[in-house]
C-alpha cells in the first residue's frame, strides 16, 4: 500500500530530525544540524535495505515518489509565503549584506569545485 | 444576492484552505509552464516562472496586510502557507532523495565540508563588512548582521545569544530574507557561468548558499534532479552558522574591531 511508502518516509523525516536536533544540543545550540540530511541518507539506506529483501513493491514505493513529484509545487507555495515586503523594506544595509553574501558565494561554486576535485581526483559526475 | 454568493464562495477556500491551496498552486504551476513553452520555448523553467510569480505575489500581499507570511496573510490563501511550510518542505525534499545513490554524496565529501564552512565565513565576514559600511562599528551588531548574511535563522539566533538590539535583530532577518529571495531568482541564469549541472557542483552550490528555501528553490528553477544534491549540505548550514556564529566568528570580529 501507498501508505507503507508514506509512513518510511516519515519515520526517515522524524529519525532525522531527532538526531539533527540531538547533534545540537550535544554542541549546545539549540539548533538542528542537519537533521533534514540525516534523514535524505536513511532514506537511501534503508529503501535500498528494503528493495533488496523485497519489500519495496511498486505500490510502496508510489506513496514516496508522489512527494517528490509535488516538490516544485511544494516550493512555489513557499516562494508565495515568503517574507518578501520585509526584505525589501529591509533598507540598503540589510539589501547589500544579503545581496554581496549571495554574489561572492555563486562565485565560489567553480573555485571550491575545482579544488576538492584536484584534492581527489575524481571526474565530475555526469 | 452576488454579495451572499462570493461570501459563501469565500467561506468554503478558508474552510477547506489547503485544499484551496492545491488548486491556486497548480493554476500557477501550470500558466508557468505554458508561458515557459509559449514565451521563452523552455529556456526558461516552468518552475522558475513560478517561482517568480510566486515572490512578487508574496510581496505584494506583505505590502497589502503588513504580514509576515506572504500570500498565506490572506485568510483564503492561508493554506498556502501550510502547504509551503518548513513540515511539507522538507518532507518533499527528503522524498526527492529516493532512488538517489549514496555515493554520490559520499564522493563529494571533502568539497561539501569545505563549501560550508567558506560558505559560512565568507557570508558572515561580508555581512559584518556591509553593515560596517552602512555605519555600524560594535563587534555585537557586526557578527548579528553577518550571520543574517548567511541565514535569516543564524542572524537572530546569533543577535539573542550575543544580546543584539531588536532593531540589529530585524535587519539580520531581513538581510538573510533579501539572500535567499535572490538565491532563488537569480540560480537558474547564474548556474551556466558556474558549472551548476551536476550534482558535485550541487552539493558544493548548498554549502556555500546555506539558505535551505533559496536553495531548493533555486535547484528546482534550474533542474530538479540536482535538489537532493543541494539540500544535503544546505541542511547542515543553519546548524553550524548558529555554532559558529556566537563563538569564533564573534571573537574574531571582536578582535578585528577591538
Amino acid at each position: 500500500m501507498a501508505i507503507y511508502g508514506t509512513g518510511l518516509l516519515a519515520g526517515c523525516l522524524l529519525a532525522g530530525l531527532f538526531i539533527g536536533e540531538l547533534l545540537g544540543r550535544l554542541v549546545g545550540i539549540e539548533a538542528n544540524i542537519g537533521g533534514v540530511g540525516i534523514a535524505m541518507i536513511l532514506l537511501i539506506v534503508s529503501a535500498e535495505r528494503m528493495r533488496k529483501a523485497g519489500l519495496l513493491p511498486e505500490l510502496t514505493q508510489s506513496g514516496i515518489i508522489f512527494w517528490s513529484a509535488v516538490y516544485i509545487p511544494v516550493i512555489v507555495a513557499m516562494a508565495a509565503s515568503q517574507n518578501v515586503w520585509t526584505a525589501l523594506s529591509g533598507g540598503p544595509a540589510a539589501i547589500a549584506a544579503g545581496a554581496v553574501a549571495a554574489l561572492v558565494c555563486f562565485a565560489l561554486v567553480p573555485l571550491v569545485d575545482k579544488i576538492g576535485r584536484d584534492k581527489n581526483g575524481d571526474a565530475p559526475t555526469p | 444576492m452576488t454579495n451572499g454568493i462570493f461570501a459563501l464562495i469565500e467561506s468554503i477556500l478558508v474552510k477547506y484552505s489547503l485544499v484551496t491551496a492545491f488548486a491556486v498552486v497548480a493554476l500557477v504551476v501550470w500558466f508557468s509552464y505554458w508561458a515557459s513553452a509559449r514565451f521563452t520555448k523552455g529556456h526558461l523553467h516552468g518552475s522558475a516562472i513560478a517561482i517568480f510569480i510566486a515572490l512578487l505575489a508574496a510581496g505584494f500581499c506583505g505590502m497589502l496586510t503588513k504580514g509576515k507570511q506572504g500570500v498565506a496573510d490572506i485568510a483564503w490563501l492561508s493554506g498556502v502557507g501550510l502547504l509551503g511550510g518548513a513540515m511539507l518542505r522538507d518532507f518533499a525534499i527528503v522524498a526527492t532523495a529516493f532512488g538517489v545513490k549514496l555515493e554520490q554524496f559520499t564522493r563529494t565529501g571533502f568539497s561539501g565540508v569545505l563549501s560550508l564552512f567558506l560558505g559560512l565565513f565568507v557570508s558572515f565576514f561580508l555581512g559584518a563588512a556591509a553593515a560596517w559600511a552602512f555605519g555600524y562599528r560594535d563587534a555585537v551588531s557586526l557578527t548579528t548582521i553577518g550571520g543574517g548574511a548567511g541565514t535569516f535563522i543564524i542572524g537572530p539566533v546569533t543577535g539573542t545569544a550575543l544580546g543584539a538590539s531588536s532593531e540589529v535583530i530585524a535587519l539580520s532577518v531581513a538581510a538573510g530574507l533579501v539572500k535567499a529571495i535572490l538565491v532563488m531568482c537569480l540560480t537558474p541564469f547564474v548556474a551556466p557561468l558556474i558549472g551548476l549541472d551536476n550534482p558535485r557542483s550541487a552539493l558544493i552550490f548548498g554549502g556555500l548558499m546555506g539558505t535551505t528555501s533559496g536553495v531548493a528553490a533555486g535547484l528546482a528553477a534550474t533542474d530538479e534532479k540536482l535538489v537532493p544534491y543541494g539540500a544535503m549540505t544546505a541542511t547542515f548550514y543553519t546548524g553550524l552558522g548558529c555554532l559558529i556564529g556566537p563563538s569564533v566568528v564573534f571573537v574574531i570580529i571582536r578582535a578585528l574591531v577591538g
